[in-house]
């Protein structure tokens, strides 16, 4: 009696095997995420929330509903712009940290332009407002980028401390010389003229951001894949000294590449401070520099993953909103959820980091 | 300025600087490991909060310090398993613990705040009076005077014992000290274990002894400081101490130019301890290529994936 042998043809078992792991791979994303909302559940319980009744608020007053999902959008136009923000540096190995404070000088640098050019008309003073919101966040970025090239310091903390002096810096004065007599108890500047809001669609809040977001992501895919620029950030990003002796400028690509960056940032300030609030506000982010972060990293600082990430975290953001309202949850129970995603994603290595 | 009002920023200092010291020596021990971490913010802010909902429960202060120890550690634990078992990257890790510490924090303290507790009692040494207006400087509470012999205690746990040998073995060269017959993963363990207690005893003096209050977000960068700060003492723990009291003094000083009147925002006067920390740690804090430890060059490099 003779052994039965199967002669396996060793190619066609390894297509098998990568068809199925295309086949497992959102299936394990999807497994991860019900992980982090498992976890999230056991949080809310301890609480003294029920979260079914959470989940399903959220999800009614989010994908549900119309006005809900103008929400969503709103929401993820800074979100994809931030996550941009940290996405193109991190393709050049660097950890940009600083979203939040770039956000808000780039915030702080289009509210002078639109409290002091306040006879320009609106085709002349948005995109005014927009390099100077650009300035502002680029600027902002030099500064950790030059101490990064220099050697001196490194990205990642520079960034995370100016954070807090970029937010004092709008206190001082939004407290200060801008303080708005008319609101008299809400530190903030004055309301911008009409000419100075960006325009909003179908009576929403959705606004003419969602430009500048398309635009970012489409930029940052065909710079990164079509030119000489993309070709050498990548270069930097995997192997820096192969790319210094191959005569890359790495540091003039750390500072260009971190107050692009920064700019981006200073955008999202902009589109907020003129779209969403018509003024300067110290609550012109609610925390849209660090979600963004989170998102570029749980989408591997790829394109197009992070236009959907940047979707589900947006719809986690108003959820939290809505929690705060429906379930008198502090807000800062969706950040829970939010960081818990990342670490599970992280953990799970279904996160292969581009370069 | 006056002796008394140069005496009160020394104290100042000193007070504010504590919880600062704490986070710097807990980083160091973990840098020393070979592990960067960002998340001493969220271990800080876990600290807080749950030694000050101890506390306001028990009513017990140090039942709050103990217990906000072990929170930090089994919180730092979880960072330890992922950049250890998991190999995630580190920076994105301790950002992601950081939001995380801040959540959980907030949701714990959210029923305490504007909550009253007795915190941490200042100790009236014996004789003290003699000094006069100096003995401002000794009236501190027990975790500030603890500052300096535990900073001892670490540096002579890293640099005079074999498992600080070994600890630091394994941050210049885990394969080495695989050769060499260590488990660098077990070491990297107990090393984030003792660094999430350090964290979360610096939050918890923040909130125990420094305001006795809790909010939101309280630690506003101390962390991150901390960690800045461990570059300027160069991955040693007594040069944190320096690093700490500069911190702390540019807090005090701030504090005193307020309370004096000065003709400025007080948002503008908060800004000096991060703009000097950071202009402190540029001078003086360079990493040299040899002081760095070799474990966290890829980190210190931007090549860590």
């Amino acid at each position: 009696m003779a052994d039965v042998h199967v002669v396996r043809n060793p190619l066609a078992d390894a297509f098998r095997r990568e068809r199925l792991q295309n086949l497992a791979a959102p299936l394990k994303w999807a497994a991860w995420i019900a992980l982090a909302f498992g976890i999230f559940s056991v949080i809310l319980l301890a609480y003294g929330r029920d979260p079914v009744q959470a989940y399903s608020d959220i999800f009614n007053n989010t994908l549900a509903s119309s006005y809900g999902m103008s929400e969503v959008i709103t929401k993820m136009i800074p979100l994809v712009i931030m996550a941009v923000a940290v996405a193109l540096p991190a393709r050049l190995g660097l950890v940009n940290v600083g979203g939040e404070g770039q956000l808000y000088m780039g915030g702080l640098f289009a509210s002078w332009g639109a409290l002091t050019f306040t006879h320009l008309p609106a085709w002349l003073l948005l995109p005014f407002m927009g390099l100077l919101g650009f300035a502002g966040g680029a600027l902002w970025a030099a500064i950790p980028a030059f101490l990064r090239a220099k050697g001196w310091l490194l990205e990642v903390f520079s960034t995370l401390v100016l954070n807090y002096v970029a937010i004092l810096a709008i206190e001082v004065i939004v407290f200060g010389p801008w303080r708005d007599p008319a609101s008299a108890n809400y530190p903030q500047s004055a309301q911008f003229v009409a000419a100075g809001w960006l325009p909003t669609f179908f009576g929403t809040r959705i606004h003419l951001g969602i430009a500048i977001a398309v635009v970012a992501v489409t930029i940052f895919y065909f710079v990164l894949k079509r030119t000489r620029w993309g070709l050498e950030i990548r270069a930097i990003g995997g192997n820096p000294e192969a790319a210094r002796r191959n005569g890359i400028p790495i540091g003039w690509y750390i500072v260009l590449v971190l107050a692009v960056a920064g700019g981006l940032a200073g955008l999202a300030g902009m589109a907020e401070a003129s779209a969403v609030y018509h003024r300067l506000s110290p609550g012109l982010s609610s925390g849209y520099g660090f979600v963004g972060f989170l998102v570029s990293w749980l989408a591997g600082h790829r394109p197009w993953a992070i236009i959907a990430v940047a979707f589900l975290m947006a719809v986690l953001i108003t959820g939290g909103d809505i929690l705060q309202i429906s379930q008198g949850l502090p807000y800062a129970a969706v950040n829970v959820l939010m960081a818990l995603i990342l670490l599970v994603v992280l953990a799970g290595r279904t996160v292969r980091v581009a370069r | 300025m006056t002796t008394a009002v140069i005496i009160g920023i020394l104290a100042g200092a000193i007070a504010s600087g504590a919880s600062v010291l704490y986070a710097s020596l807990g980083e160091v021990i973990g840098e020393r490991a070979g592990v960067v971490n960002l998340g001493v913010e969220g271990q800080m802010l876990v600290g807080a909060s749950v030694g000050f909902v101890v506390t306001a429960i028990t009513g017990n202060v140090v039942a709050g310090i103990v217990v906000a120890a072990l929170a930090g550690g089994c919180f730092n634990l979880v960072f330890a398993a992922l950049v250890i078992q998991r190999r995630t990257n580190q920076l994105a890790t301790g950002v992601a613990m950081w939001i995380l510490g801040a959540g959980l924090s907030t949701l714990l303290g959210s029923r305490f705040v504007g909550s009253h507790i007795n915190g941490l009692p200042e100790i009236e040494l014996p004789g003290v009076a003699i000094l006069g207006p100096l003995a401002q400087i000794l009236r501190q509470d027990i975790l500030v005077y603890l500052m300096v012999p535990l900073a001892l205690v670490v540096f002579l746990a890293l640099f005079r014992t074999r498992w600080g040998l070994r600890l630091r073995a394994v941050g210049e060269d885990r394969t080495a000290a695989v050769a060499a017959g260590l488990n660098p993963s077990a070491i990297q363990y107990q090393a984030l274990a003792i660094a999430g207690m350090f964290g979360a005893v610096g939050g918890a003096q923040l909130a125990l002894s420094f305001t006795r209050t809790w909010q939101d977000g309280m630690t506003a960068g101390r962390g991150f400081l901390a960690v800045v700060i461990v570059i300027f003492a160069l991955w040693h723990p007594l040069r944190t101490i320096v690093g700490a009291l500069l911190f702390g003094g540019s807090v005090a000083l701030g504090l005193a130019l307020q309370v004096r009147g000065a003709q400025t925002s007080p948002f503008l006067l908060d800004m000096l301890p991060y703009l000097l920390t950071l202009i402190v740690v540029l001078i003086w804090g360079r990493p040299k290529a040899f002081t760095v430890p070799m474990g966290l060059k890829a980190v210190f490099e931007g090549t860590a994936r």
